[in-house]
């Protein structure tokens, strides 16, 4: 199979991440209240922001790496001498 | 014992773009040097009108799922020592709680005017002694032309490298070369300890990891990340156990700051090493002057010095935050600068043919 000279980019990644992470801000926003008197009750419930935490950050931290490359914004191609 | 936070700000359009945009900021800045940000988000939150512990409690919950993105896309760039940073993460997270009490005493006794002081004082001895080392070693290495070559460890990373005690040593990749944990122990404990006090361990961490260990500048400020991560982790779990976490600050920087932080990853690829000593350099000075300016504010406050009028506190305290943008954007615009330079660098060598394109 001949190979492609561009690679293809994550087009359907980046919507399909965009799109959980916008429903993730939009309830945020919508249910402040409520996630402020429960995450706030300490004990336990510390455990709440950092489950939301880890949450958002798996899928907002892909939405923005695959828009990152999307728009080409992507490591340089040079092997770089670390150490 | 802390109460359950009642004070939850109110978060209207102007409030949510303008933490969203720190957070870019602070996640490019920490995606390229390995810490920054949470200086500018800690009083940043504090300006908007939450309270000093929600706001560093915030911050953390945003800092730990930062560093993880940050460090993941790092690690693919081969400049992250998981070891190194698990290694100082552990004490790194001691040296965190014992800072936090040592911070909550302070206020105990000496009230929120003292504690500022505690704070802005530690941050300008730690600012003035590392940044200006850290800059003036930039600058030399500028200077010389040497900025392309390997970095060679200094003369006390190679001291520290040679010290042999048995059944201390451990092999770190980002050193190449053995070091006793009886040093790595307490470098992270210092780390962990200005994270708690000045919000940002990474001005110890770093500069320790280079110019005591002998890491490489990439893979120092690279590690950090999970050494931020790591304190992040702890410090939210123990600040959210009291309830001080509000969530929707959290996030919204996280929001910003996931863009940012991939953006400075990349960026690290693109620049010459000593960069990073650059851009955390020059934050480090003029954060210096920012602070600064705030200690005899609090001087004041607890009667040491005479008292100021209102307008001069208000004048002091506007000068003082404007200054700690300005380093962040300063940061921030070095970075791109950087990236952007180096890609149409790379751009040039592409289009002459200069680097070998793989045969289908």
């Amino acid at each position: 199979m001949a190979q492609i000279s561009t690679k293809k980019k994550p087009v359907g990644a980046m919507i399909v991440m965009g799109i959980i992470s916008i429903a993730l801000y939009t309830t945020l926003l919508l249910k402040q209240d409520l996630l402020n008197e429960n995450f706030a009750k300490g004990g336990w419930f510390a455990l709440l922001p950092i489950i939301t935490a880890f949450v958002f950050s798996y899928f907002h931290g892909s939405f923005t790496g695959s828009f990152w490359t999307v728009l080409g914004v992507e490591a340089s191609k040079k092997k770089k001498e670390v150490k | 014992m802390h109460d359950i936070a009642t004070n939850f700000i109110n978060l209207d359009a102007i409030t949510i773009l303008y933490l969203f945009g720190v957070g870019f900021v602070g996640g490019l800045v920490s995606g390229f040097i390995g810490s920054g940000g949470a200086f500018v988000l800690t009083p940043g939150m504090m300006s908007l009108g939450v309270p000093g512990l929600m706001a560093v409690a915030s911050n953390m919950c945003h800092k730990f799922p930062k560093a993880l993105v940050g460090s993941m896309k790092r690690f693919k760039y081969g400049q992250v020592d998981v070891k190194l940073g698990v290694v100082l993460g552990i004490s790194a997270e001691a040296g965190v709680l014992y800072g936090a009490t040592i911070q909550e005493r302070i206020k105990a006794a000496y009230g929120d005017a003292g504690s500022n002081l505690y704070v802005s004082v530690a941050f300008v001895v730690i600012l003035a002694t590392v940044g200006g080392f850290v800059l003036r070693d930039a600058w030399k290495t500028y200077k010389s032309g040497n900025s392309n070559s390997e970095e060679k460890a200094g003369k006390l990373a190679r001291w520290v490298q040679s010290i042999n005690i048995p059944g201390t040593m451990v092999y770190f990749k980002a050193l190449n070369a053995r070091v006793s944990i009886l040093f790595t122990i307490p470098l992270g404990f210092a780390t962990g300890m200005m994270a708690a006090t000045i919000a940002v361990g990474g001005f110890v961490g770093v500069p320790a990891m280079i110019y005591v260990l002998g890491a490489p500048s990439l893979m120092a400020s690279a590690t950090e990340l999970v050494i931020a991560f790591v304190m992040g982790l702890g410090g939210s779990l123990k600040y959210a156990m009291h309830g001080m976490v509000d969530i929707r600050l959290a996030m919204i920087i996280l929001g910003g700051s996931l863009f940012g932080i991939q953006l400075g990853a990349i960026g690290t690829t693109y620049v010459k090493p000593f960069m990073i000593k650059v851009v955390m350099g020059v934050i480090m000075v003029i954060v210096l002057f920012s602070r600064g300016l705030m200690v005899p504010v609090y001087l004041a406050k607890l009667g040491l010095i005479e008292k100021m009028s209102d307008s001069t506190v208000s004048l002091l305290k506007t000068s003082s935050f404007a200054i700690m943008i300005f380093a962040l954007m300063l940061g921030a615009f070095i970075v791109l600068r950087a990236m952007w330079q180096g890609r149409q660098a790379e751009r040039l060598q592409q289009a002459s043919g200069a680097l070998e394109h793989e045969q289908i």
